[in-house]
């Protein structure tokens, strides 16, 4: 039993590592600050659910599951109003997203 | 009242929960911290259904668990995205209907839409939200209004956000 919750919450910490570098992944690919914001949400919403849920099945029924969750819950709260706060800045700053189908071959061309 | 007694409950439910020692002293000073926390709270008039909305109930519970596994699709939706060589995007900025009643169903709808990756909410006017997707389809999805009603399902007869505003 211990064993098959152990890999369960092996799987669920390295799915959650995977996103998170996913995440950092389009952080450096995607082209624009909006862009980007998407992929740092997989990194806030995947990346940490899935790792603080591996940590949660570690902790077992204990206090410290219930302040896991507590974590999770402020971190489903607080990212989306941050990244909020960042695209509403930026917008009114007068930054224009780069909008139209785009896929790699167009940034290299604009890069050079 | 009913709001300010809700509040003191789940502050003294969080204490206990945080603090796992459960001697008479702390208890104690868990429950005087959490009046005097009730207390300014009063004074800064947000013990309303806005600052402690329990009027949301086990609907609100259906409504996260249908978002979580929204956000899941997105997700994988936007990895997909990324580890693709090609790097296929297409990014829009695309005006929302927010039919919530109250300005607390827009603040979940607004929220729900950055939570699920693929989209975020950039300003609310009114009753529209802006929302930068990056790619069409995703936009299309917001679109479509299956969020946009299934929050305002959740939110219930609220007021209309002029009785909210005092």
């Amino acid at each position: 039993m211990q064993v098959a919750l152990d890999i369960l919450s092996w799987l669920l910490l390295i799915a959650g590592s995977a996103f998170a570098l996913i995440g950092a992944a389009g952080l450096i690919r995607f082209p624009d600050v909006y862009a980007r914001m998407h992929a740092a949400g997989i990194t806030d919403t995947l990346g940490a659910g899935l790792i603080i849920s591996g940590l949660m099945i570690q902790g077992g029924f204990t206090l410290v599951t219930v302040k896991l969750a507590a974590i999770l819950i402020f971190l489903l709260y607080t990212s989306p109003t941050s990244t909020y706060a960042l695209a509403n800045a930026a917008y009114s700053r007068g930054l224009q997203p780069l909008l139209g189908k785009r896929d790699a071959d167009t940034a290299e061309k604009e890069s050079s | 009242m009913l709001h300010a007694v809700s509040l003191g409950l789940v502050l003294y439910g969080t204490w206990l929960l945080f603090s796992g020692i459960y001697t008479p002293l702390l208890m104690g000073l868990g429950a005087v911290s959490c009046l005097a926390v009730v207390g300014i709270a009063h004074r800064m008039d947000v013990v309303d259904r806005e600052g402690h909305p329990i009027h949301l109930g086990w609907r609100a519970l259906t409504y996260w668990m249908w978002l979580a596994v929204e956000i899941v699709k997105a997700n994988i939706d936007v990895a997909r995205r990324i580890l693709d060589p090609k790097m296929p995007i297409d990014p829009v900025v695309v005006t929302v209907k927010a039919s919530q009643g109250s300005e607390l169903g827009q603040v979940i709808y607004a929220n729900s839409i950055t939570l699920t990756p693929g989209t975020v909410s950039i300003r609310i006017n009114d009753n529209a939200i802006l929302v930068h997707a990056i790619a069409t389809e995703l936009a299309e999805d917001i679109q479509s209004g299956a969020m946009d009603r299934r929050v305002t399902a959740m939110e219930g007869a609220g007021p209309p956000p002029s009785e909210d505003a005092r």
